[in-house]
């Protein structure tokens, strides 16, 4: 089966929270739809689940139109954040839920149903829970259990709304993993939402960038790292030191900036903006150097450096601290050599070359 | 609060600080006793004053036990439909946004703000033989009030909040993800219904059922404008009592009142068990 979605839109109210989206999503796809919140990511999976509705658009599945179909009739699935697990069920009862609800003619007789429970069981790696409540669980566990709740239904595609956001950063790496040896074993097509790129990058065959409702990006996890395509997604994964630049002849030029580890870019001559990765700014001590050093922290592996540059332009870096560059020391002057970071025409908008607070002020919006 | 957060143990407080508590106990422990135990106490022996024999030929007295089973059928007419309609009521608060929504929320409340017999009043003025609808039930020969119809209905609009009450803050507070997750994996409305929503709320559905049902067999003031007191027809066991009781039957009337506390009573403890389980 193939997805595809054709411009849908949503609006809450006043509201636009998905403004045209066009995805298509192949069989056996792991996809994660990574956005802040607010950017619609959750709308538009709740929209393919059946428990939202589109305001205008197409969704098809294998050449069906899904907007004709109920949500108790596409199987999907659903995983929530918080697990939503039966809570007077024990965990082989929630796992069986979808098996036993279906219509009579299709209901696999009971034994077959325990069968296919305690099977599920072994391949999630928690036959030992079996007989447990829900409440009796850790967080991971119950996420494994509503995982195997989902796939009892040998859903068309699986779709989770921030399946490990509930859950401590030891725990999620754990379940990242599993999930995506569940998926590998499985094959079933699945699209999960998520804010932590880290989670997007290691996890998704395709990663799917969304902001304000549209989509910003679609790409294997590598080429969106080192190709963001908009200033939107830049700043979402952290290329957030933004430097005001003149191109000439496809180089940066700019006081204090050494452009020469960049490529050359094919771009018109004119203003345009740096967007870097604070880890891939290197400092050079430097006495004519444009930018000073106002600040030098470690946070034991790193050590993270503020610059100011000229016309107010403050910029971040940071550099393995054992590395040990003499002289990076606050007041010390130095230049700037990036070593990857993406170009876009014009200058900046308002000069706030670190992008960090203006992506919380989005988030704060929404 | 922790042990360390307070400074001064019971043992180690001042001899004044001390004997504040005890006061407000004891304070309590008498008005208790004075309002409620010893007046119960007394219906009880009052009661059984006159021996076993005679409480017996007073309760099945055949005013007294009709007014008992007239009693338990309003009872077991409006419980269900109260348990429906808070439900339903509470599904449709929760889960749905809707216009009126708000305003749904402050009618249900209604019957616990105003005096059950103005609810009585309104329903003899409706139905009534110079009511609104009165003549039109009259030319077609139905009987609303002074009979079973007029009591139940009256005791259901006394008793309507009590479920939807318990229900609904649970139902909220609860959200509507699993039924959400439940609808995913293919589970029809009424499965959900049956297999998710309902195990959810059982606790506080049985609870407000039982609140219900305890203000149903009690309720005096509106279904004394309805009932228009036919002895034998329309008496409803707390009618009946004040009835005896105006009659100077004072053992029929603390035996039927014996009766009725006994139910309360046995509500109450039912009541009680069910809240330890929640």
């Amino acid at each position: 089966m193939t997805m595809t979605i054709r411009n849908l839109t949503r609006r809450f109210g006043q509201t636009e929270v998905l403004r045209g989206i066009d995805l298509t999503v192949e069989k056996g796809e792991l996809v994660a739809l990574l956005g802040p919140s607010g950017s619609g990511k959750t709308t538009l999976l709740r929209i393919i689940s059946g428990l939202d509705w589109p305001d205008a658009g197409q969704l098809t599945v294998a050449g069906g139109d899904w907007l004709a179909k109920k949500a108790e009739e596409r199987r999907t699935g659903f995983v929530f954040q918080h697990y939503a697990l039966f809570p007077h069920m024990k965990v082989r009862d929630n796992i069986a839920f979808g098996l036993t609800v279906l219509p009579r003619d299709r209901r696999p007789p009971p034994v077959q149903i325990r069968a296919r429970v305690a099977e599920l069981l072994q391949f999630l790696q928690i036959p030992h829970l079996a007989d447990r409540y829900p409440s009796e669980l850790s967080g991971g566990q119950r996420q494994r259990v509503a995982l195997g709740r989902a796939l009892a239904i040998d859903p068309e595609v699986l779709l989770l709304d921030e399946p490990f956001g509930a859950l401590d950063a030891q725990v999620r790496r754990d379940l990242r993993r599993w999930l995506r040896e569940v998926h590998d074993a499985t094959g079933t097509t699945t699209i999960f939402v998520t804010h932590d790129q880290e989670e997007a990058f290691e996890l998704a065959d395709r990663v799917v960038v969304m902001g304000a409702g549209q989509i910003e990006q679609i790409g294997r996890p590598d080429e969106i790292y080192d190709h963001p395509a908009s200033p939107f997604t830049a700043r979402f994964l952290g290329l957030t030191v933004e430097i005001p630049v003149n191109l000439r002849a496809g180089r940066i030029e700019a006081p204090g900036l050494d452009g020469s580890a960049l490529s050359r870019r094919a771009m018109a001559d004119g203003p345009a903006t740096l967007f870097l990765r604070p880890s891939d700014i290197t400092p050079v001590p430097d006495p004519e150097g444009a930018f000073r050093i106002t600040e030098a922290v470690s946070t034991g592996a790193l050590l993270r450096l503020r610059l100011e540059g000229p016309a107010d332009c403050i910029a971040e870096a940071e550099l393995p601290r054992r590395a040990g560059v003499p002289g990076l020391i606050p007041g010390q002057r130095v230049r700037l050599r990036p070593e990857a970071g993406q170009i876009f025409p014009g200058g900046p908008g308002p000069v706030q070359a670190a992008a960090v607070p203006s992506l919380k002020t989005k988030e704060s919006l929404q | 609060m922790s042990a360390h957060a307070d400074p001064a143990p019971a043992a180690l407080a001042p001899r004044e600080s001390r004997l504040v508590p005890r006061l407000l106990i004891g304070l309590a422990l008498l008005l208790t006793a004075v309002f409620v135990v010893v007046p119960m106490a007394y219906i009880f022996h009052r009661a059984f004053a006159a021996g076993y024999a005679v409480f017996l030929t007073n309760i099945t007295e055949p005013n007294t036990l009709h007014a008992i089973w007239l009693t338990v059928l309003t009872a077991v007419i409006v419980l269900p439909v109260n348990i429906a309609f808070g439900v339903a009521a509470a599904w449709a608060i929760a889960r749905f946004t809707f216009p009126g929504r708000k305003a749904l929320l402050v009618l249900i409340e209604i019957p616990f703000s105003i005096s059950p017999i103005i609810a009585g009043i309104c329903y003899l003025l409706l139905y009534g033989r110079n009511g609104l609808i009165g003549p039109y039930l009259l030319a077609n020969d139905i009987q609303i009030l002074f009979a079973l119809p007029g009591i139940v209905m009256v005791t259901m609009f006394v008793t309507a909040p009590f479920v939807v009450r318990e229900v609904l803050p649970l139902m909220q507070a609860q959200g509507s993800e699993q039924e959400q997750a439940a609808l995913t994996l293919g589970a029809s409305g009424w499965q959900i219904f049956r297999r998710v929503t309902l195990p959810n709320i059982r606790w506080a559905l049985l609870y407000g059922a039982v609140l219900c049902g305890a203000r149903a067999v009690g309720e005096f003031g509106g279904v004394s404008v309805v009932a228009g007191k036919i002895r034998g027809q329309t008496n409803t066991l707390p009618l009946q009592i004040e009835l005896l009781f105006q009659d100077l039957n004072v053992t029929g009337a603390f035996a039927a009142a014996s009766t009725l506390t006994l139910i309360a009573l046995v509500v109450l403890v039912l009541k009680t068990l069910m809240e330890s389980r929640r």
